[in-house]
């Protein structure tokens, strides 16, 4: 199962959070701290498993921004580093060439995007057309009354 | 989704009359937000930021409130909301405002409010009970979306205790028509096992409906249920095996819609999940493994794309084969899949190819060895996660002859490492194999005082425990544990003498107490030069009181003579009026007892840790006290949850009960507070051990609990029983000469950290031989499963492959000395790694290479296959050589063809018997050493041939063999006296069996003369199993039945079964018989009888019988440990198979 998902900059700035199990503040905040030093200390290059108590720190970077999971101890780290594989896969889908502004300005979106994705710490769905299905079907709504909203008729 | 754009488009107008200011807010908002962010960003300082988001957070939070905000307002300021507190600031105002919006919010507002909630919240809080109602609201909608967001938090969080309330509804939406709504349901379903199982467990058939959904999407959904519920209890789901194989190889077999492919991968997420269950579902069941094997083996196939995905499903198939019951085949190709991973120039691979490595290699030592420079380079690798996961590894194959250099490369490690959780496990793992194995005292106390030093104050509090326990119980032999006590005085009084300042508080107590009870062994140490270096330490700032406690009582062992009275009076004055009621305590004792020298002697008598410790737990010695007071009219004792218990009954009657309570308890409480710790204090002092150990009896007895209400903290050793003491870790017997142990120095420098060699490669080769040495036997070790007293057993006995390890040392040595081709060095290095590690690598055409050799000259015989060890032991040379440029053939040339002709030395008598292999045990510039044993009717005649490879003759050869476990005799004709230039002397010896071990060892010594020169010796080990000395027992049926009766010695165990033929037990007997020459005796259906004896006078009976799918096996003897050790024999020979 995986136990939360961090997105931060080369900074070092939470870019995004989810927490899967229930995490104080104090202890979040503890985390969050031991994992961009953690993970901004590691050369390039080198294997992108960390260990983090009893957990596996799973990280990817892209352009500017890392992406961090930390998975239960029992879990397969590879499947774990194509689950941000594939969300970010499904954020360039959505967003189109996802950069991290994108991210910055529109996080809830990306957000969305994430719980179409993963539940509870569990994969929902895989298919990268159902995931996107599922927004889309979430934003037409959006769009048509956005649409409907922006028209000077009245 | 049309229909649902519709129903929304529909509430459009209702929409927009809440919402007066339409389009202008939507933009000014967003802009909102991206003003902030863009504020953010600019900014410099944290400071500043501060600044700029508390006014945010301000405006906010007067928005939130306003009665006029309109719920689209609101989604905007959530939004601002979130990205605050992502930044790690409070928000905790807006939260009831999330859940507000929620409520009340259309679609799009939901969302946001939902999204809010699942960011704000967590299950535990209490605002969640809050959400209930809407969810159950939004799970009854008619709007999808509305429905897939309410199950979304569901599934996301969920207070527990509100489960019941909404489950019918979750319930419902399994037969929904549309697949994502089903999916979400299943999913929070499983979010309820995970919280809450109990809760959901009458729906059991409903996961199968699920997982029997048409949409693969919701069937994957299910998955994760059966995961968990099959890992609680893979019994119960064993008919869905076949189920699960017919899922998995569908998956392979792309039969799943294109739109589940991951980088044309069909459904990764699906396998691996459908591999984890399998595996725990094959786990230890032979019958649901057979089913699994197939898909196993295509998955394997299949898997051959070469990205990542694939490895990931590699990397499970490898997991799940080495989980589930063992087939051979498929272990062949998941070693090969393992090799594939740890060769890989990707990190990513290489890091899971070292943890499959740490996971099989207890099963499969093989594969490290055939993998030792790739592991040796990790060793050094930049990263240190790889190199944490090489020592992980490494720990896993530590044995006696390569522990100093895998304890020496852990230390290296903790040296550098920073965090504290791997320091802790680091640690641990140090101090185990140091107690397990370390070779002598001096290396076994530094390590523990590196160990004391580096793992300070967070390492696991049993380490000085049982250190300081091994310590006082000592070993075998006195003299040792006199040296070895008196090795860590001498090096902790240095210790001290430096600065004591700088070591951990548990390293400083470990020290007060082996000073306390130990100090007296150094005959040069004054015990008032040691008074006052523990004195210097109660005078330090940074010793905590717990520590001065520790100090205080070892220096009331240790006060005597005019100086040391002293010392300690000053101590006393200054801890007498201590604050700390325990300081307070010691320093009267202390002050007592230093006065008064006999009383001291009798309460601390000198080297009494020997002594069991007797905590009298039912304190007896107070009987007279208690029937004095029972006559006295007391009330007899109850134990206080008794008294709570009458206490809480009788709340009503207060009055009566209470005055008449009042006294009892006062009459317990005298004796447990002011009797029983002077009494057992004294009591724990007469046995001589430091006063903590009172503490031993604790946990068991109400009474001793008073005790450490007065001492204030836990005794040292409160949680161990002195009855456990038995069954305590097993520490270095250190059986070896003093000349051995300085030669052990000689190879501990020999690790490449210490020795500058010209060549890499070489040290390389250097630190495998010293790292993958013996491997082979520990393996063996490993194979037999489980029983830890048969590894320490066998670990004893087995002491001596540490000398022959010096010996070779020493060969090098010599080697380096003296100018030789650098190829020269190489391959007597490998000769002599193969000597010493005794490896059992063979890879076929290795073996087929021997087998040309001397097997086909002296015509193969069942003999040689028992003889496993013995004849592997130079394929391991080849093994090694392989990964080093060194070319392979220096080593064979003068290798075989001394092999075969040596055959035709063998004495003229034994030349028609069987007789293993010849094997080169040492050889340096002179000698060559080889030695093969040869079975007779009653005996075992080992025979050395000694090759003079110089060009000078060699006079007065001299050698003397020992062992612990022969019986070595001189055949009389043999003796050699010398041997000319280039020709092989040959001495015969009969061995007998004193003691059964597993494998027996014969350690010897050759001492010559040139005619020039000073007398050399050269000493060298032959290791042998058991096997060699078993013979065919044949007896009757009826005589068996008599002799099983008279046979006092017994091992049960199950034993794997050859089950490829018709008859397993007749096909699994026959193997044992033609491996280990027993008699069987006599087949009854499903039982089996076999006997065999060792050598000529020794029974033993074996008794097998067919018990679901394995061998139950009960051997019986009237020789002490014979049985156990042709168990082990008998498990070998039979995984061999």
């Amino acid at each position: 199962m995986i136990r939360f998902l961090l997105l931060f900059s080369r900074q070092g700035k939470l870019r995004l959070q989810r927490w899967f199990t229930a995490i104080s503040e104090r202890e979040k905040k503890k985390i969050i701290r031991d994992m961009t030093t953690m993970v901004l200390a590691r050369q390039p290059r080198s294997c992108n498993f960390l260990h983090w108590k009893d957990l596996k720190v799973i990280y990817k970077r892209y352009a500017s921004l890392y992406f961090c999971l930390a998975i239960d101890n029992q879990e397969n780290e590879l499947i774990a580093l194509e689950v941000i594989q594939r969300y970010v896969e499904l954020l360039d889908k959505y967003f189109g060439n996802v950069c991290e502004l994108d991210i910055i300005f529109n996080f809830e979106k990306a957000y969305f995007i994430l719980d179409e994705f993963l539940i509870g710490g569990e994969i929902q769905e895989t298919s990268k057309q159902m995931v996107n299905r599922a927004i889309e079907a979430s934003d037409m709504l959006q769009e048509t009354m956005e649409e409907y909203m922006s028209k000077p008729a009245f | 989704m049309s229909d649902v754009v519709e129903k929304t488009l529909t509430a459009l107008p209702s929409l927009l009359s809440l919402d007066s200011h339409s389009g202008a807010t939507k933009l000014s908002s967003t802009s909102k937000l991206g003003n902030l962010i863009r504020g953010i960003t600019e900014l410099t300082s944290k400071h500043e930021e501060e600044k700029l988001v508390q006014r945010e957070l301000v405006s906010i939070k007067e928005q939130v409130s306003s009665p006029n905000t309109s719920m689209r307002q609101m989604k905007e300021l959530m939004v601002r909301a979130i990205y605050c507190e992502m930044l790690g600031y409070e928000t905790s105002f807006s939260y009831i405002h999330a859940i507000k919006l929620a409520q009340q919010g259309t679609a799009l507002e939901k969302r946001v409010g939902y999204l809010a909630v699942s960011l704000f919240l967590n299950e535990s809080h209490e605002l969640l009970l809050l959400l209930v109602n809407t969810v159950l609201k939004d799970l009854q909608s008619t709007n999808l979306i509305e429905v897939c967001m309410a199950l979304t938090v569901v599934g996301q969080m969920f207070p527990k205790d509100m489960i019941p309330a909404i489950l019918p509804l979750v319930e419902e939406k399994l037969n929904h028509p549309k697949e994502i709504i089903r999916r979400k349901a299943v999913l929070a379903l499983y979010k309820f096992y995970l919280i809450a199982p109990n809760q959901v467990q009458h729906i059991h058939n409903k996961f199968r409906k699920a997982l029997c959904d048409k949409d693969p999407g919701v069937m994957a959904a299910s998955l994760h249920i059966y995961l968990q519920m099959i890992q609680d209890n893979p019994e119960g789901y064993k008919d869905l095996t076949a189920s699960f194989v017919t899922i998995l190889k569908q998956v392979v077999g792309g039969k799943l819609p294109m739109d589940f492919n991951y980088h044309s991968v069909p459904a990764p997420w699906l396998q691996i999940q459908l591999l984890r269950i399998l595996s725990f579902l094959g786990k230890n069941d032979q019958s649901s493994s057979e089913i699994i094997y197939e898909v196993l083996d295509e998955s394997l196939r299949r898997a051959e794309i070469n990205h990542n995905i694939t490895y990931a499903i590699l990397y499970e198939c490898v997991k799940c084969i080495y989980t589930i019951h063992p087939k051979s085949e498929l272990l062949e190709k998941a070693a090969k899949c393992i090799g594939n991973f740890v060769l890989s120039p990707k990190m990513n691979l290489k890091y899971l190819g070292l943890k499959a490595l740490t996971y099989v290699v207890q099963q499969d030592p093989k594969l490290a060895l055939q993998h030792q420079m790739t592991i040796i380079e990790c060793l050094d690798h930049p990263d240190l996660i790889i190199k944490r996961e090489t020592l992980e590894l490494l720990f896993r194959i530590t044995n006696a002859q390569n522990v100093t250099v895998i304890v020496e490369k852990m230390l290296e490690f903790l040296r550098v490492n920073k965090d504290d959780y791997t320091t802790i496990d680091l640690v641990g793992k140090v101090a185990e194999l140091a107690e397990k194995y370390a070779p002598d005292n001096e290396w076994f106390i530094e390590t523990m005082s590196t160990v004391f030093s580096v793992g300070g104050d967070v390492m696991q509090p049993d380490i000085p425990n049982s250190f300081l326990k091994l310590l006082s119980e000592g070993f075998d032999s006195v003299e040792e544990d006199r040296k070895l006590r008196l090795f860590a005085v001498d090096s902790y009084v240095s210790l001290l003498q430096g600065e004591p300042g700088k070591l951990p508080q548990r390293f400083l107590q470990v020290i007060s107490w082996v000073l306390g009870e130990y100090s007296y062994l150094s005959e040069e140490l004054e015990a008032a030069t040691v008074l006052r270096l523990l004195a210097k330490l109660l005078d330090m700032k940074s010793t905590s009181s717990e520590t001065k406690s520790w100090v205080l009582v070892a220096m009331t062992k240790l006060c005597e003579g005019g100086a040391g009275v002293s010392v300690a009076q000053e101590v006393c004055e200054t801890y007498s009026s201590s604050l700390d009621t325990v300081l307070r305590q010691r320093a009267q004792e202390l002050q007592h007892l230093s006065q008064d020298c006999e009383l001291r002697a009798r309460v601390l008598p000198r080297d009494a840790g020997l002594e069991p410790l007797e905590v009298d737990s039912s304190l007896s010695f107070l009987d007279g006290f208690v029937s004095e007071a029972l006559a006295a009219g007391a009330a007899p004792y109850k134990p206080p949850h008794q008294r709570q218990e009458e206490l809480a009954q009788s709340k009503a009657l207060s009055l009566e009960p209470y005055g008449l309570s009042l006294p009892i308890s006062m009459s317990s409480c005298s004796i447990a507070d002011r009797q029983s710790p002077t009494l057992l204090s004294v009591s724990s002092g007469l046995s001589g051990d430091s006063p903590d150990l009172s503490h031993k009896g604790g946990s068991t007895t109400l009474k001793l609990d008073g005790v450490k209400r007065v001492w204030g903290r836990e005794g040292y050793l409160s949680q161990r029983e002195p009855v456990e003491e038995s069954a305590h870790v097993e520490v270095p017997s250190p059986l070896r000469s003093p000349s051995q142990q300085g030669e052990a120095e000689s190879s501990h420098s020999q690790t490449p950290a210490t020795t500058p060699t010209p060549q890499p490669e070489q040290e390389k080769q250097q630190l495998a031989s010293s790292l993958f040495v013996g491997l082979g036997s520990h393996s063996s070790v490993c194979l037999m499963g489980k029983s830890e007293p048969t590894t320490q057993r066998f670990r004893r006995k087995a002491k001596g492959p540490v000398s022959p390890s010096a010996a070779s040392e020493q060969i090098s040595n010599s080697l380096v000395s003296t100018p030789s081709t650098a190829n020269d060095l190489l391959c007597n290095n490998l000769l002599d790694s193969s000597v010493t590690s005794e490896l059992s690598v063979s890879s076929p055409e290795q073996t087929s290479q021997l087998s040309q050799g001397p097997a086909a000259a002296n015509g193969t015989c069942d003999v040689e296959l028992t003889d496993g060890d013995v004849k592997e032991s130079s394929p391991s040379l080849v093994g090694g050589n392989s990964v080093v440029a060194a070319d392979p053939a220096p080593h064979e040339d003068p290798d075989r063809p001394e092999g075969l002709c040596l055959n035709t030395h063998l004495p003229a008598e034994l030349s028609g018997l069987c007789h293993s292999e010849i094997t080169p045990l040492c050889s340096n510039q002179s000698l060559d050493l080889s030695a093969c044993h040869v079975q007779k009717e009653d005996s075992l005649a080992l025979v050395v041939f000694i090759y003079n490879s110089s060009d000078s003759d060699i006079q007065q050869i001299l050698l003397e063999l020992d062992s612990d476990e022969l019986e070595v005799s001189c055949v009389c004709d043999s003796a050699v006296q010398g041997a000319r230039s280039h020709s092989v002397a040959v001495c015969q010896y009969s061995l007998t069996v004193k003691r059964p071990s597993v494998h027996v060892e014969v350690v010897g010594m050759v001492s010559y003369q040139f005619p020039v020169g000073t007398p050399q010796s050269v000493q060298f080990s032959y290791k042998l199993p058991l096997t060699g000395f078993i013979r065919p027992l044949t007896v009757s049926t009826e005589e068996y039945g008599t002799m099983w009766l008279d046979f006092s010695h017994d091992t049960k165990q199950k034993l794997t079964l050859i089950s490829d033929g018709q008859e397993p037990l007749a096909d699994t007997l026959n193997v044992l018989k033609k491996k280990l020459q027993l008699h069987v005796v006599e087949i009854i259906g499903m039982e089996g009888i076999v006997a065999c004896r060792l050598l000529r006078d020794q029974p033993c009976l074996m008794h097998c019988r067919l018990h679901a799918g394995t061998l139950s096996v009960w051997l019986r003897s009237p020789v002490p440990d014979l049985p156990d050790c042709l168990m082990y024999h008998c498990q070998r020979a039979l995984q061999e198979h």
